[in-house]
């Protein structure tokens, strides 16, 4: 059984119960009868009954308005535009998230749409046109006056442009486009064997032999513990 | 009187389904015994499709993993925490006291850090040393074979180190570091401070046929659910199940007191069901306490009868007292060195591969007890949080912190996993000024009184706060690294973390010969009821510099194989 096809299934396979893993190094044959079962369902992630009532609550309830949202949609892909791999963090779905995380911790509530108001008052005034219908020179105009927050008394378009930055970064990089973008590789069964020899070379490091030798073979993690009697391990 | 009373009578009634109950049901189930088993929380299965958090996405919640329904993010497997609804406790002097409870079959073994490490002799006998607290009215010898059954029973990885003061047990082999723990090693040694592989109990390899091997996703804090983390659920009370242990589970059920007879002896409990939110009594011959060690004291001190005036096994006024937490203390550092890694998946076991146990001489320090020191690193899963205030670290390289772009892309990979962060976990002096007590002023929504804490650290433990701080910064340094965060001072205890935080509160019921100064006998015993015991960390002397759940299952089990000889000697 190739690892990396199994463990592709487990992610993306939907709905299966009892998706066989084996534990063994990529490129060995697992031995019969030593195969995990892994349970998947997708329709759930842990929720106690209280905590999806509570989400269903939120979800049904809309917090920002329809030119909020559309702000919101604008500044979002200011602050992470696309590139020629990944789309900006609107389209990763970030305002929703945001949207979400308003009625989620209300303490955001006003800070956020005070902020967006804000953001129509500069406009207005500077440019006779509301934020998201200002040109792309306009926005980033507004936005250089704040996005570079004040160490000591960051003022409180600093403070709402830092909380709005922080939002959509990290909606951005916990959505699956992000996720692929930083490059996170984990999530998903595997067998840990060390820190890959390249990167070992790049930073001038290597493992103590004394060391490894305290360490799994991962090539007999199947096989069934046995110790002497001082607590040295026979298998 | 209008509580419900089933029929039956119990060989012994378990109250709560952790490290200890979970032991005690076990050993005493597969011995014959008929047993309840009394769980304040839901019913648990880290295999239950629909309570799985492991392997899930941030993106499959709309909140990302926030921690808004759970302390440690709404993956954690733990339904509780600091704060429970309808469940306040209260405090006193100006005391900051944090309680974390479980609500779940298994309770906080769901979630826990799996740092399983043995006490020595030293640790039972600590008072020799110093003068100072108490020592055990047993010493490693009396606990090492049950330490050496709980090894082969439940697993747990490590390495045979002959140190003194970190006896080795029977190991499974350790999970080879990761890359900045091979940058914290080589720190260390700079410093003449050792390292060695950690000690947690997840099965690096095959240990029976109920358990999976570890497929290190890193998410043991989500409770595994293939059984290759230990949690009492998947490795006790499923097994003595399957064994065909006469096992009834009650859950939602909510102790209030232990019922006793004319001659003080205990005759079962009372307890409210959460679902209909009425009473009900189950009879038993026996009573186990494993509630957790603030739960238990709490239920002796509700349990008041003609026999027991000052709360059940409280003759000598000692419940309550004694309590005390780990010490925590910590430090983040940045370490340019880690810029911009190729990534690749590093998640490993859930938490750290090496540790430092405590390592100096006391005598020539300005504080009494030690600490050993956790590491945290390396390319994790991103989840709400991840990415705030994303180019912070510019201000070390003199470049401009702010900003938008996709120059905040580079930013985040350029700093991604370049991160290293040490906690402190030691031990501190228990002190009969140290206590929780039963709030005459409050109850909770099920009528029962709450517990009000009274907790004060002191100097030895301040002190050694100051230690671990300067230690950690050395160790940031000896990485050409710069300690993120400012480094608080003496005003701030030297960022000593409020007691109860390191959730490993022993004490209140506390082990000792005397009945006069203690709760319990050497077998967890009440002095002043035989038919009760307590499982979980209330009988602890003391709590070392290490993490108490090893123990709490070593010494339930071997309170269990004396239950069950005192029944085989009709002495119960």
């Amino acid at each position: 059984m190739d690892r990396r096809k199994s463990i592709k299934s487990i992610i993306l396979g939907g709905v299966a119960g009892g998706l066989a893993i084996n534990g063994c190094k990529p490129g060995t044959e697992p031995e019969a009868g030593k195969e995990e079962a892994l349970n998947v369902d997708e329709k759930h992630f842990g929720r106690t009954p209280e905590e999806k009532e509570l989400i269903k609550k939120l979800q049904a309830e809309q917090f920002f308005n329809e030119h909020e949202m559309a702000t919101l949609g604008v500044l979002c892909a200011l602050i992470l535009p696309a590139t020629d791999t990944y789309g900006s963090a609107t389209d990763a779905g970030v305002p929703d998230f945001i949207e979400f995380m308003a009625k989620d911790i209300p303490s955001y509530q006003t800070p956020l749409r005070g902020g967006l108001m804000w953001l129509d008052s500069k406009s207005n005034k500077e440019y006779g046109a509301e934020f998201k219908s200002a040109t792309a020179d306009q926005q980033k105009e507004i936005l250089d006056a704040i996005a570079y927050p004040d160490k000591e008394n960051p003022t409180y378009e600093q403070q709402f442009f830092s909380l709005v930055r922080n939002l959509t970064v990290t909606g951005y990089y916990t959505s699956k486009e992000g996720i692929e973008d930083l490059g996170y590789k984990g999530n998903s069964p595997n067998v840990w064997d060390g820190v890959p020899a390249d990167v070992l070379e790049k930073h001038g490091k290597s493992y103590d032999p004394e060391w490894v030798a305290k360490c799994v073979d991962q090539s007999k993690r199947n096989v069934m513990a046995e110790w002497d009697d001082e607590g040295n391990l026979i298998t | 009187m209008q509580i419900k009373e089933s029929s039956t009578i119990y060989d012994v009634i378990i109250v709560g389904s952790g490290a200890g109950g979970g032991m005690a049901t076990k050993v005493l189930s597969e011995a014959g015994l008929k047993v309840a088993v009394v769980e304040a929380g839901p019913f648990f299965d880290p295999k239950n499709p629909e309570q799985i958090t492991q392997l899930k996405w941030p993106y499959e919640s709309p909140r990302r993993g926030a921690s808004t329904t759970r302390a440690f993010g709404e993956y954690d497997a733990a339904y509780g925490g600091w704060h429970i609804d309808g469940e306040p406790y209260t405090q006193k002097n100006g005391s900051k006291f944090s309680w974390f409870r479980s609500r779940m079959l298994g309770g906080r073994t769901n979630h826990w850090g799996r740092i399983s490490l043995r006490f020595s002799e030293r640790d039972f006998k600590h008072k020799d040393v110093d003068g100072l607290g108490e020592n055990w009215p047993i010493g490693y010898e009396d606990v090492r074979p049950y330490y050496d059954k709980v090894d082969k029973l439940i697993g747990v990885f490590g390495s045979k180190e002959g140190l003194e003061n970190e006896p080795d047990g029977f190991f499974l082999p350790a999970p080879k570091p990761r890359l900045h723990e091979l940058y914290y090693i080589d720190s260390a040694k700079k410093s003449n401070i050792p390292v060695i592989p950690s000690r947690m109990s997840m099965v690096t390899k095959k240990i029976n046929e109920d358990r999976g091997v570890c497929f290190y996703c890193g998410q043991c804090g989500r409770s595994c659910q293939i059984y290759a983390d230990f949690s009492a659920g998947s490795c006790l009370i499923f097994p003595a199940q399957k064994n065909g242990g006469q096992i009834d589970l009650f859950v939602n059920a909510m102790v209030r007191e232990v019922t006793t007879n004319e001659e003080g002896k205990a005759t079962g409990v009372v307890y409210i069901n959460k679902e209909d939110r009425k009473e009900y009594g189950l009879k038993g011959k026996i009573v186990v306490l494993a509630a957790s060690a603030c739960s238990t004291a709490r239920i002796l001190l509700n349990s008041k009868s003609k026999q027991h005036p000052a709360g059940l096994g409280n003759s000598s006024e000692v419940v309550g007292k004694y309590l005390h937490d780990s010490t925590g203390g910590g430090m983040t550092g940045f370490i340019p060195d880690l810029m911009n890694r190729k990534t690749y998946n590093e998640d490993g076991v859930g938490g750290m591969h090496v540790y430092t146990p405590w390592w100096l001489d006391n005598k020539k320090l300005d504080f009494a007890r030690g600490y050993h020191i956790e590491i945290w690193g390396g390319l994790g899963m991103p989840s709400y949080g991840f990415g705030f205030n994303p180019n912070a670290l510019n201000e070390f390289l003199g470049e401009k912190v702010g900003g938008y772009g996709n120059v905040l892309r580079e930013d985040v990979k350029k700093y991604y996993g370049a991160m290293i962060g040490f906690a402190g976990r030691g031990e501190s002096i228990a002190m009969e000024s140290n206590y929780c007590e039963i709030d005459p002023n409050k109850v909770d929504e099920f009528g029962i009184p709450v517990l009000r804490f009274n907790y004060q650290w002191s100097d030895h433990e301040r002190l050694q706060a100051k230690h671990m701080q300067e230690t950690f910064e050395e160790l940031i340094h000896n990485m050409g690294g710069h300690v993120l965060g400012d480094i608080p001072g003496k005003d701030k205890d030297y960022g000593l973390l409020n007691p109860g935080e390191i959730i490993h509160e022993v004490g209140t019921t506390r082990m000792g010969n005397d009945p006069k100064t203690s709760v319990v006998n050497k077998y967890e015993q009440l002095h002043d009821a035989d038919n009760v015991f307590i499982v979980d960390a209330g009988p602890f002397v003391s709590q070392a510099d290490k993490n108490p759940t090893w123990t709490i299952l070593a010494l339930a089990w071997r309170t269990s194989d004396y239950i069950i000889d005192q029944l085989k000697k009709q002495n119960i």
